[in-house]
């Protein structure tokens, strides 16, 4: 895509997102709306994997890891602050924190691809396993306690630094939609800095930027932990939206359910994903309350699908075909305009004769 | 021209498992000769080649760079030190355009500004002007070494190590690269690996030749044509004449 | 003394169970280089084998030493013929894609089956003495199981005609083709033949753990990241790899509990990779089995 058409792009999608986020909680009803921000804070989750594994070239398998790492680390410090705005701050920190340090034991390790997806897919399963056996009243960090499977009631967000107004759901959702769409530019502002354009190079020949002077490890860990900073972040708007944060955000499901975000959206892009989370969850809702299709039967075959079809996800596939539809009406013009030339042409040869 | 040494191999060896493909070598490089290494498949030119860029860690012995002792180090430490790599298969990023490419070398040691400028010389240099909103993918073999050269320039190394420049290049490529390198080596010092002897003659001062892990011998290319070891160990591939 | 030896057949059971759940895993992966992310449901679908056929008056041996292997071997087949085949070499698509199988499958059970429990079954054999302290016979029995298979496996690769052909196509696919070797059939046959070992793993499994169709979920992660810690050296790579994280796994378990047991096992894991990102027989025993 070249300049002025991804400027023009990402002025629409802005305008959009503004317009959601005035308009949806004048236009909708409350349940609308909360189910609006839960799905907003998924959307958050998806780009974060789109950043890391379409521009980075890391394939984690365990984004929910780090964004059930920021719910919990909300909670828990929310709790024990006594308010939340301290509390986003910490867990945003612990988010960042841990993607840091697992980051640093697998690409200083140069672990690959594959080994890579497997280990953070391992990390969030321990962490489903880990947590939901933390019923007892002795796990507890300050006095907040882990709650096994049935997680942590979440504090809501309260104004800055006053702990006695809390936020209704609407502003929670003028909160999350926020939130993404500073993240989304957050994001595009990664790409096509020096940084984000290097991390594209590593994905595409990591030897060769390596021989070019640039420390591949340092990028990737760097990346990774961007990714985990907004994915925690993502958490932390889901523990708002729901009122609760539970062990299952880690759990396999979810996980998967993040890669087919992405795959479905478009690798490669960074508004694929959102856009992909935003339609599946919608999707898996309705399919929820059926019992004509399981949905794993159906996500499983989707991602099946896709993988074997249509690799590249929805939204490159259909600026290829936009692409291609005009390459093919210019050369159709440009083959019009030489087809009357020569014709004038012809007219001219025979007139002089 | 003067004589101190930019890098030198002590006793350097390579093993893999029971193979040793580099054989306590001892090697030595004055600053802006243009070394050629030439040698029959399997001399360990390309190991070698490795273990001098840290691509591979060396099973002992040291490599020098400059005074610096760079054995173990990473690859990039290397690279970041001044030199110019090009490996024997062109590794470039095939999904980006040839500017894009070049630009991401020139940046790593230039400024934004600076880099989109030493870009732009770079392609007139080499006219490349042609293709460079190609993305490299699509690009000829010959084409896509060329644009690897380029990447090399564009950081402006002192020291540029190439493995193969020619392979896969027609004639008039190949003859485009020769006076490329000629010109690098007015401000840069070289190290060649190379297969083609006519390329070899053409910008060869002097030559070591490598056979079986170890260097059999070095000498200008008058020296080596002449020296019946060298014949020996390439008899049965085609004499170049 | 007595504490000790039921500790030490705790951790020894542990070590098998790893092995158990890993070594059809182990065999695709050091063949192909395929992380099937359905191996959990490959193991799930053991189980349920071994349970609904048990339940329908099936002899429960007959069960779990003929029928698991054969089904489940029979659906790897089925796997590598619609799916893995034309994903050869594109080793994360081969990631995504059977994670979607194993997203499927679940689907799958959960419509014929119901989401709960498909009735489980006692473990044969009662439990036996040591001193003051009883352990499980059926653990015990798992135990020889585990080492059976190990040489099973063994004695394949090593002295039948399709353990050279296999081990040919390992170490060079290339190789093994210009000399006549359809490598297409070989991966067809070992996908076959990972998928029995582990259909009959998880039909052994079934009666300890009962069987849910998220069953396999439990297991995917310590077999993943045995295989991986292990290296491409099948038997070497699941046994070094077991005894390693199993005896720490054991350890950790009875000092602590069994959920930082689990902790233990993957910081060991990560460790392990960064300091050999190949894998243990990436570095030593690497000419082995």
């Amino acid at each position: 895509m070249n300049r002025s058409r991804e400027t023009k792009a990402l002025i629409s999608i802005g305008i959009i997102g503004l317009i959601i986020l005035f308009g949806a909680p004048h236009s909708l009803d409350l349940f609308s709306v909360i189910s609006l921000t839960t799905a907003v804070s998924l959307a958050i989750l998806a780009l974060s994997l789109g950043l890391i594994w379409g521009f980075g070239g890391i394939l984690c398998f365990g984004q929910t890891a780090f964004f059930g790492i920021g719910g919990y680390a909300y909670a828990i410090a929310a709790l024990n602050f006594g308010g939340s705005t301290g509390a986003i701050l910490a867990a945003l920190i612990v988010a960042a924190g841990s993607a840091a340090v697992l980051g640093y034991f697998m690409f200083y390790g140069r672990l690959s691809d594959v080994y890579l997806a497997v280990i953070t897919l391992t990390v969030t399963l321990i962490l489903y396993s880990v947590i939901r056996r933390t019923s007892g009243p002795e796990y507890k960090i300050g006095i907040a306690k882990l709650g096994g499977f049935n997680g942590i009631n979440v504090p809501p967000i309260n104004y800055p630094w006053d702990a006695t107004q809390f936020l209704y759901p609407e502003h929670v959702f003028y909160v999350a939609m926020v939130a993404l769409l500073l993240a989304y530019f957050l994001c595009v502002w990664v790409t096509k800095s020096h940084f984000g354009r290097v991390s594209v190079s590593i994905r595409e020949n990591e030897l060769r930027s390596e021989l070019l002077g640039y420390d591949v490890r340092l990028y990737k860990l760097c990346m990774f932990t961007i990714g985990g900073a907004i994915a925690g972040l993502a958490g932390i708007m889901f523990a708002n939206s729901i009122g609760r944060i539970t062990p299952d955000v880690f759990n396999l499901y979810n996980a998967a359910l993040a890669i087919i975000w992405v795959i479905i959206g478009g690798r490669g892009t960074l508004i694929g994903p959102v856009l992909g989370a935003l339609v599946l969850f919608y999707m898996t809702s309705f399919l929820g309350q059926q019992s004509v299709v399981n949905i794993n039967l159906f996500l499983g075959l989707v991602l099946i699908v896709f993988v074997l079809v249509v690799p590249k996800g929805i939204v490159p596939s259909l600026i290829q075909l936009w692409d291609r539809r005009r390459s093919r009406r210019m050369t159709a013009r440009s083959a019009k305009k030489m087809r009357r030339r020569g014709r004038s042409r012809v007219k001219e040869i025979s007139v002089e004769e | 021209m003067r004589s101190n040494v930019v890098l030198e191999t002590r006793s350097l060896s390579m093993h893999f498992g029971g193979v040793v493909a580099v054989d306590r070598v001892d090697f030595s490089l004055r600053e802006n000769e243009l070394r050629c290494l030439i040698g029959p498949n399997g001399a360990g030119k390309s190991t070698f080649f490795k273990c001098i860029t840290a691509q591979l860690r060396p099973t002992a012995g040291d490599v020098v760079i400059r005074d610096f002792n760079v054995t173990g180090s990473e690859s990039h430490q290397v690279a970041r030190m001044g030199v110019g790599i090009k490996t024997q298969v062109p590794n470039v990023f095939d999904g980006l355009d040839v500017e894009e490419n070049i630009w991401l070398s020139a940046s790593q040691s230039a400024s934004v500004k600076r880099a989109r400028v030493i870009t732009s010389e770079v392609v007139e240099r080499l006219e490349l002007g042609e293709v460079r909103k190609s993305p490299l993918g699509s690009l000829a073999h010959g084409q896509r070494q060329l644009v690897e050269l380029g990447m090399v320039l564009a950081g402006e190394p002192w020291l540029v190590i190439l493995d193969e420049p020619t392979a896969g290049m027609t004639q008039d490529e190949v003859v485009r690269t020769a006076d490329v390198i000629r010109e690098i080596n007015q401000s840069a010092t070289m190290i060649v690996v190379e297969h083609d002897m006519q390329f070899i003659r053409m910008i060869a001062q002097k030559v070591t030749v490598f056979h079986q892990g170890k260097i059999l011998v070095e000498g200008n290319m008058d020296e080596i044509s002449s020296d019946h070891r060298v014949r020996e160990v390439y008899l049965g591939h085609r004499k170049s004449s | 003394m007595d504490l000790f030896a039921a500790l030490v057949l705790q951790i020894i059971y542990g070590i098998a169970n790893l092995v158990l759940i890993s070594i059809g895993l182990a065999v695709i992966f050091g063949m192909m280089r395929v992380i099937n992310l359905a191996h959990g449901e490959f193991l799930m679908l053991g189980g349920y084998t071994v349970v609904v056929a048990t339940n329908n008056g099936v002899n429960i041996w007959v069960a779990m030493f003929i029928l698991a292997p054969l089904i489940v071997g029979l659906i790897g087949l089925i796997v590598e013929w619609c799916l893995i085949r034309f994903l050869y070499g594109r080793m994360v698509d081969t990631l995504l894609a059977t994670w979607g199988l194993s997203l499927f499958f679940i689907g799958l059970i959960t419509t014929i089956f119901g989401a709960q429990t498909a009735t489980t079954i006692a473990p044969p054999f009662g439990a036996i003495t040591i001193g003051e302290y009883s352990s499980s016979g059926y653990e015990l029995f798992l135990i020889c199981i585990a080492v059976l298979m190990i040489i099973l496996v063994y004695l394949l690769l090593r002295y039948t005609k399709l353990g050279l052909v296999a081990r040919g196509t390992m170490q060079g696919a290339d190789m093994a083709a210009s000399l006549g070797v359809s490598t297409q059939r070989v991966y067809s046959t070992t996908f076959g033949i990972g998928a029995a070992l582990t259909g009959l793993a998880g039909g052994l499994l079934a009666p300890i753990t009962g069987i849910l169709p998220t069953s396999g979920a439990i297991y995917i992660g310590k077999a993943f990241i045995t295989v991986i810690s292990g290296g491409t050296a099948i038997l070497a790579g699941t046994a070094s790899a077991s005894v390693l994280l199993g005896a720490i796994n054991g350890i950790v378990a009875f000092v602590i509990g069994p959920t930082m047991g689990e902790v233990a096992l993957l910081l060991l894991a990560i460790v392990l990779l960064r300091l050999m990102p190949q894998g243990i027989t990436g570095r030593f025993f690497k000419r082995s089995l």
